[in-house]
C-alpha cells in the first residue's frame, strides 16, 4: 500500500528523469577529476595520442619529477609553514576577540563587532596596491611572516563572525561558576571556554585551512621570491612552463598532489565543512 | 570588577583589532586617498590630481570594455547558477522524502567548490584543449564534430567557456544552501497542499519559492560579488604570456592588476579599486531593494 502511493506520487517517469539529471551532473563533476588523476600516471606520448585510455603502466616518475624537479615539494612545505602560522593566529586571535565581544559589555562593543563584519563586504582588490606597499615598507615582502600576518588579518572578519555566533550558544553558567571559585579570567578562557568551543574552532580551522591553501591573489603580490612560492602560485607558474616544455604528465601529477590535502579533509570532515562554508549564507 | 574586566578585554581584543586595522582597514582608506593622486612608477612623489583618475576611467575604452564583460557575467552567472542549483535542490526534496543516493550526489556536487581555483582553471584549460581535450572528444564521440571549437583560443567562446567553469564549480554550494532552506519548511505545508489537490509544480511555486526567498536574495548577492571579482579563473585560463585572447577576457579585476603590477600606475589602479568597491555596495543595495518582498514567518 505504502509503496504504491509513493510510486503514484513520484511517478516512474519522474524518478528516472531525476536520476538522469543528477547522474549527468555527477558525471560532469567526477569525470574531469578522474581524468586528471589517470592522466597524471601516463607518459606524455600517451597523453597526446590516447587521451581517453587508461595508463599502460603507472608512471610514478611523473610524481617524483613534479615533486623534485618542478619544486612542488618545496612549495608544499612553504605553504605548510605559512598555514601553520596563519591558522594558529587566525583561530587564537579570533576566539579571543569573539569571546570578549560576546561575554563582556563595554562601550564600543557593537561598533567593533560591525567594524570586523564590514570586512566581509569589501573586495580585496581595493586594498591590493596599498597592501603591497605597506608590506614592502614593513620589509615583509617575500617573507613567511608577511604572508602569515596578512592571511590572519583577512581571515578575521568571517572567523570572528562565526565564532561570536558560536560563543553565544555556549552556556555561561560554567564559566561564571569557575570565576566564583576564584579561577582567573584567563584560565576560564583557556581551560573552560576554548575546550567548549572546540566544534566551532574545528569548523573554522577547516574553513580557513582550505581558504588559505587555495589562496592565489595575495601570495602573487606578496611572495615574489620563487624559493618561497606557496603551492597555488607554484602550480600556476608550472602550468605556464610545462605548456612550453610539453611536460604535461608532471603538471597533472602536480595538480593531483595539490588536490590531495583538500580531498582528505573533505572525506574526513564533509558534513562539518559544508555547514561551516554555508554558515555565512544561511545566517547572513 | 568593572575596572578589572578591561585587563582581559584589552589584551584579548588587541591582536585581532591591531592586525585588522593595519592590514585591512588602513589599506582600504589608503586606496581612496591614492585614487586621488597621479602616483606612478618608482617615484616617491604622489601628486594630488583630484578626480582626474575617475574622469580618465570614464573615457578609457579598455576599462569600459572590461566593465561591460563584468556586466554580462553579472546577468548570466546568477541566473544560470540559481536555475541549475534550485532545480537540483527541488529534485532532492520532491514530495518531502528525498531521492535515493541523495547523500552521494550532495557530496559530489559540492566538491569542486573547495578545490583551488588554480587547479580547476588548469584542469579545464586541458579539457577545453582542441586536440587532447575531453570536451571536443565527447563531442566527436557523439557525432557532433561541427560543434568542436578551440574553446579558449576563440574570441567568441573564451569568456563563456570560463564562465561555464565558474558555474560548474559553484552549483553544489548553492544547491546545499537552497536545500537547507527547503528542508526547514515543515512538511505539513506540503501535505495540506496535496490534500487540496495542488500539483507538485504549484506547491513549489506557492510554498517553496516564497519560503526560500531570503536565501535566494543572499545567493544573488554572493553571485553578483563573484561576477565582479572573477579574477583567478580568468588569469589561469586566458592570461598566459602567449594567449591571444587575453584582451577578450580582461575583466575589471584583471585590468586593475595589470595597471598596478605591470604598468605601475598606482593611483589609477587604486581608482579602479574604488569603482569596484562602489559597484559592489551599489549592487548589494539594488538587489536588496529590488527583491524586497514580504517575509513569511512560520
Amino acid at each position: 500500500m505504502q509503496t504504491k502511493s509513493k510510486a503514484n506520487r513520484h511517478g516512474w517517469f519522474g524518478i528516472t528523469t531525476t536520476h538522469l539529471l543528477l547522474g549527468l551532473w555527477a558525471a560532469m563533476v567526477i569525470f574531469p577529476f578522474v581524468w586528471m588523476v589517470a592522466t597524471s600516471f601516463k607518459t606524455d606520448a600517451e597523453i597526446i595520442f590516447s587521451p581517453w585510455k587508461w595508463p599502460e603502466t603507472i608512471q610514478w616518475s611523473n610524481y617524483s619529477r613534479a615533486w623534485n624537479k618542478a619544486h612542488l615539494g618545496r612549495y608544499f612545505f612553504n605553504t605548510l609553514i605559512v598555514i601553520a602560522g596563519s591558522l594558529t593566529g587566525t583561530l587564537l586571535f579570533s576566539a579571543m576577540a569573539a569571546y570578549v565581544l560576546t561575554r563582556f559589555d563595554f562601550p564600543g562593543r557593537t561598533f567593533i563587532f560591525y567594524l570586523f563584519i564590514a570586512g566581509m563586504m569589501f573586495p580585496v582588490f581595493l586594498a591590493l596596491v596599498p597592501l603591497f606597499f605597506l608590506v614592502k615598507d614593513l620589509h615583509m615582502i617575500a617573507t613567511y611572516q608577511g604572508l602569515i600576518l596578512v592571511y590572519i588579518a583577512y581571515s578575521l572578519p568571517f572567523t570572528i563572525f562565526f565564532l561570536t555566533g558560536f560563543f553565544k550558544t555556549l552556556p555561561g553558567e560554567v564559566a561564571e561558576a569557575a570565576v566564583v571559585d576564584g579561577a582567573g579570567q584567563y584560565r576560564v578562557f583557556f581551560d573552560i571556554m576554548l575546550p567548549m568551543a572546540k566544534p566551532g574552532l574545528i569548523a573554522m580551522g577547516i574553513f580557513n585551512f582550505l581558504g588559505q591553501w587555495n589562496q592565489y591573489l595575495l601570495p602573487t603580490i606578496l611572495m615574489p621570491d620563487e624559493h618561497k612560492y606557496v603551492i597555488s602560485q607554484g602550480l600556476a607558474v608550472l602550468a605556464i612552463q610545462q605548456g612550453y616544455q610539453n611536460d604535461y604528465s608532471a603538471l597533472f601529477a602536480a595538480m593531483t598532489i595539490t588536490m590531495i590535502p583538500t580531498l582528505l579533509i573533505y572525506v574526513i570532515f564533509q558534513r562539518r565543512l559544508e555547514s561551516g562554508l554555508t554558515a555565512g549564507a544561511l545566517k547572513g | 570588577m568593572k575596572h578589572q574586566q578591561y585587563r582581559l578585554i584589552i589584551p584579548f581584543l588587541a591582536p585581532a583589532l591591531g592586525l585588522y586595522a593595519l592590514f585591512v582597514l588602513y589599506p582600504y582608506a589608503q586606496a581612496i586617498y591614492l585614487s586621488l593622486t597621479g602616483w606612478r612608477g618608482t617615484s616617491e612623489n604622489k601628486p594630488w590630481v583630484g578626480l582626474d583618475n575617475y574622469h580618465r576611467l570614464w573615457n578609457d575604452d579598455r576599462f569600459t570594455e572590461a566593465l561591460s564583460r563584468n556586466g554580462q557575467l553579472l546577468v548570466v552567472l546568477p541566473i544560470v547558477t540559481i536555475l541549475i542549483s534550485l532545480t537540483f535542490a527541488a529534485l532532492f526534496t520532491q514530495g518531502g522524502d528525498g531521492v535515493r543516493g541523495a547523500g552521494f550526489y550532495r557530496v559530489v556536487f559540492f566538491f569542486p567548490q573547495i578545490i583551488s581555483a588554480v587547479i580547476v582553471g588548469i584542469l579545464w584549460s586541458y579539457i577545453y584543449s582542441p586536440n587532447i581535450g575531453l570536451l571536443n572528444g565527447v563531442l566527436r564521440a557523439l557525432g557532433l564534430d561541427s560543434l568542436t571549437r578551440t574553446w579558449l583560443a576563440d574570441e567568441s567562446t573564451v569568456l563563456w567557456a570560463i564562465a561555464a567553469v565558474s558555474i560548474w564549480a559553484s552549483v553544489g554550494f548553492y544547491m546545499v544552501i537552497f536545500l537547507a532552506a527547503m528542508q526547514a519548511i515543515p512538511t505539513s505545508f506540503y501535505e495540506a497542499a496535496r490534500l487540496d489537490g495542488a500539483s507538485r509544480f504549484r506547491s513549489f511555486r506557492d510554498i517553496t519559492f516564497p519560503l526560500i526567498w531570503e536565501t535566494m536574495r543572499t545567493a544573488m548577492i554572493y553571485l553578483a560579488i563573484s561576477a565582479l571579482d572573477f579574477f583567478v579563473l580568468v588569469v589561469v585560463m586566458s592570461q598566459g604570456p602567449n594567449t591571444a585572447t587575453a584582451r577578450r577576457t580582461e575583466v575589471v579585476s584583471v585590468y586593475l592588476y595589470n595597471q598596478a603590477f605591470d604598468k605601475s600606475r598606482w593611483g589609477y589602479a587604486s581608482a579602479i579599486g574604488v569603482v569596484l568597491l562602489l559597484l559592489t555596495l551599489l549592487l548589494s543595495v539594488v538587489i536588496m531593494r529590488l527583491t524586497r518582498r514580504e517575509v513569511y514567518e512560520y
